[in-house]
């Protein structure tokens, strides 16, 4: 593609790709996420997940929590163009990697099958602070937290004893130590 | 206990308190009680268009000739779907309007109720905010709040949904006191270093240019006049944006015209091969940069915008000052005037073999063309337009094409808020409402929409708001019978296959004219050219004037597709030379 410049389009350079964790408190109104998933997709910024919650029932405050892609100058105009939106209070930028930050998602499993199965699936979920929610004679709901490749995993590993069903949230972030993000 | 006042009367109100003399408009069934309390509220004039298009275009016109936010109102679903065109104008080159939209009643949204559209759906992406208010005691709170977000910062369109039950019911009103909040304050986020370095950097240049935009025209006359003085100071060339034009004057010799697609060449050339590049309120466009990995490619670059989000978004820069131009500006004199009093003279030398070789870019004269002693040459008739009314205070819109871009190169302006253009968009059928709403803040002044006959047939129906009014605009259309700059591109870069482009059943524009009720005139020759156009001049009525050119006739200079700044297309006799290539064919 190198040879296919063109006058009217962004730089051929290649640049890596980095995955961020955007944190975005917002006014809790009507729309406001469609505000902010449709900067994402009316600019061509990827969402590989969400998470959105109100935080704040006094003031308001919803805060999104978004996974994403791109390259560094990427990254900085979603920041920026976020920080645009009249219904945002601020914009916080975590790189996946960023040791000083918890990152977890939530999942939910249905597993289906004899009593041996169920144990055994309680079992291999054990290190992700496994809970049952619900529990039959055929069958159980485990509930997880854990990293997002930890629970891809999971989904591939439980289907041998009898995972029917998975539910799943997207990645909430916050800071270790007793710093607080302004 | 105080007094009650419906919707309907709040939203009059709110306009009386903002200072919006007119607003541009079109009734329908879900603003009904809006204009039924029109009578009420004298101190504001309605302008009633013929296309809800034409209300938003004519907004931008009084916004961008006066400084001040346009206002229109529109029904529900066709109403505001209309105006999304203008609305999306309006975002992309900076215009702050104020659009205020009916809505079906609270109770029947989502029921698919006549005429009911997701208003504020359809317009988030091209608007800087919008409100559906869904309770009368937000009303009047939302609508302030909508003035302060479009006239804030970098200044932009809002709309207000508001549905009809809301405009019946009834609550107290607070007279509103505007907070003097200006630009200066909240969105100034530079320090001293920053102007610091930047006057380092002026210092050090030996091949500098000032590359300026609309932003200079958005931040207020005070920004030209400060543009004018930091030119001055510096002794650099500067060359300005399509919608920068005007916040220099063009007749002074430190600008270089327009750069760009169709800049000329000394502009283009001397931002290809500056060391010191400073962007004053402009976006790196894609018609600005041409092929970007090119783009200025020995340059320190520094970029002067009121939105962050400007900054390193096209084009990476070297130093970025966030702030309104006004104030930046004046703060870069004031440190240059105490570090280097006389800069201009004691750095003279330095830029003097910069200055010789833009001297002899200059001497290419690429704005030169052949001219016809039978046909009307459309660059010869913009020209002598512009010599016919240079002494008068005008006001000049467009359309979008050819005739767009020849009116940039050989209309020269001198003062900002002159110059009514579709740059971002690049909607065909902006000049003519946009017209309108010029008179309508300027009833005293000269406006000329300089038109296409493709471009002008788009909203040719605000002829009659025009006739309506008493507005004296003069439509003054190139008619070359083609969709021009679609033909041109066609013939350089689709061999020659003019695919819809040729309109085969024009209107008779003189009788269209008379149709209308106002004056139609013609030329066909340029010896009649000059009679006609002062004939149009002396017509205190609205105009249109069918001005016959040269059918065939290219704009040039031009960068073609996939080229940088330094391989510009000049005139016919350049063309030989450097032939597009098949990449580039692709690369529109």
């Amino acid at each position: 593609m190198t040879n296919l410049k063109s006058a009217y389009s962004f730089s051929s350079k290649k640049q890596k790709f980095d995955t961020h964790i955007i944190v975005v408190w917002v006014d809790n109104e009507a729309g406001v996420l469609a505000r902010v998933v449709g900067l994402f997709s009316g600019r061509g910024y990827n969402i590989e997940s969400l998470a959105v919650a109100e935080v704040d029932q006094k003031l308001n405050i919803s805060r999104i929590t978004i996974v994403t892609t791109g390259t560094p100058q990427v990254i900085d105009q979603i920041k920026l163009q976020l920080k645009k939106l009249v219904p945002v209070h601020k914009v916080a930028d975590f790189r996946r990697e960023d040791k000083n930050v918890i990152f977890k998602e939530m999942a939910l499993f249905k597993i289906m099958g004899n009593k041996s199965k169920l144990e055994k699936a309680f079992k291999a979920c054990k290190k992700y602070d496994a809970v049952i929610l619900d529990k039959t004679n055929k069958s159980i709901v485990i509930q997880i937290t854990a990293l997002r490749r930890e629970i891809d995993s999971m989904t591939k590993n439980l289907k041998k004893f009898g995972l029917v069903s998975v539910s799943r949230t997207g990645a909430v972030a916050m800071t270790r130590g007793a710093e607080v993000f302004k | 206990m105080s007094k009650l006042y419906s919707g309907a009367e709040i939203v009059f109100k709110c306009l009386q308190d903002q200072g919006a003399s007119h607003a541009f408009g079109y009734p329908g069934g879900a603003v009904l009680p809006i204009y039924d309390e029109l009578k009420n509220f004298k101190s504001i004039k309605h302008i009633l268009v013929r296309h809800e298009q034409g209300a938003g275009h004519a907004a931008e016109g009084y916004a961008r000739s006066t400084g001040k936010p346009g206002v229109l109102i529109v029904t529900s679903g066709p109403g505001a779907t209309n105006a999304v065109t203008a609305l999306t104008d309006a975002y992309m080159d900076s215009v702050p309007i104020v659009c205020i939209s009916g809505q079906v009643p609270t109770h029947l949204i989502g029921t698919d109720a006549f005429q009911e559209c997701d208003t504020t759906g359809i317009t988030r992406p091209c608007t800087k905010h919008n409100w559906l208010v869904k309770d009368i005691k937000d009303l009047a709170k939302t609508i302030h709040k909508a003035f302060e977000v479009a006239t804030t910062g970098r200044p932009g369109p809002v709309l207000v949904d508001v549905p009809k039950d809301i405009q019946f019911q009834k609550t107290t009103y607070k007279n509103y006191k505007k907070l003097n909040k200006s630009n200066s304050k909240s969105y100034n986020h530079f320090s001293k270093n920053d102007i610091d370095e930047l006057v380092n950097l002026i210092r050090k240049a030996s091949k500098p240019i000032f590359y300026t935009g609309g932003g200079v025209v958005n931040s207020g006359p005070k920004a030209s006049e400060l543009l004018r003085e930091l030119v001055h100071a510096t002794g650099f060339p500067i060359t300005t944006t399509l919608n920068g034009l005007g916040s220099y004057p063009a007749d002074d010799n430190q600008f270089l015209g327009m750069l760009g697609m169709h800049g000329t060449y000394e502009a283009n050339n001397a931002m290809y091969e500056c060391d010191l590049m400073i962007n004053i309120g402009a976006r790196f466009d894609d018609r600005i940069t041409g092929k970007i990995d090119e783009f200025s490619p020995k340059s320190k670059k520094v970029h002067i915008d009121i939105d962050p989000s400007s900054i390193n978004k096209n084009v990476k820069v070297d130093l970025a000052i966030i702030g309104d131009v006004k104030t930046v500006v004046a703060s870069i004199i004031k440190t240059l005037n105490k570090k280097k009093p006389n800069f201009v003279k004691s750095n003279k030398q330095k830029t003097s073999k910069w200055w010789k070789k833009i001297q002899k870019w200059r001497s290419k004269r690429s704005l030169d063309y052949i001219g016809s002693e039978e046909t009307i040459k459309p660059q010869y008739a913009v020209e002598r337009l512009y010599e016919l009314t240079k002494n008068k205070d005008i006001y000049i819109t467009t359309e979008v094409g050819q005739h767009q871009m020849w009116a940039a190169q050989y209309y020269k302006f001198n003062k900002p808020n002159r110059w009514m253009t579709s740059g971002g968009l690049g909607t065909m059928g902006y000049g003519l409402p946009a017209a309108v709403g010029v008179q309508v803040a300027h009833p005293n002044k000269l406006v000329i929409d300089i038109a296409g006959e493709a471009s002008v047939l788009m909203t040719m129906q605000e002829m009659s708001t025009a006739v309506q009014y008493g507005l004296p605009i003069k439509i003054f259309i190139l008619n070359n019978q083609y969709m021009g700059m679609v033909r041109q591109w066609q013939e350089l870069l689709h061999d020659k296959n003019y695919s819809e482009s040729y309109t085969a059943a024009l209107p008779d524009f003189v009788k269209l004219a008379e149709a209308y009720g106002c004056v139609g005139l013609r030329a066909k020759t340029p010896e009649e050219l000059d009679d006609k156009i002062i004939e149009m001049l002396n017509t205190d009525q609205p105009v249109i004037f069918d001005c016959r050119v040269d059918k065939e006739e290219n704009c040039f200079p031009m960068i073609p597709s996939g080229k940088p700044h330094n391989q510009m297309l000049l005139g016919p006799k350049d063309q030989k030379e450097k032939k597009i290539t098949r990449k580039g064919r692709t690369l529109v």
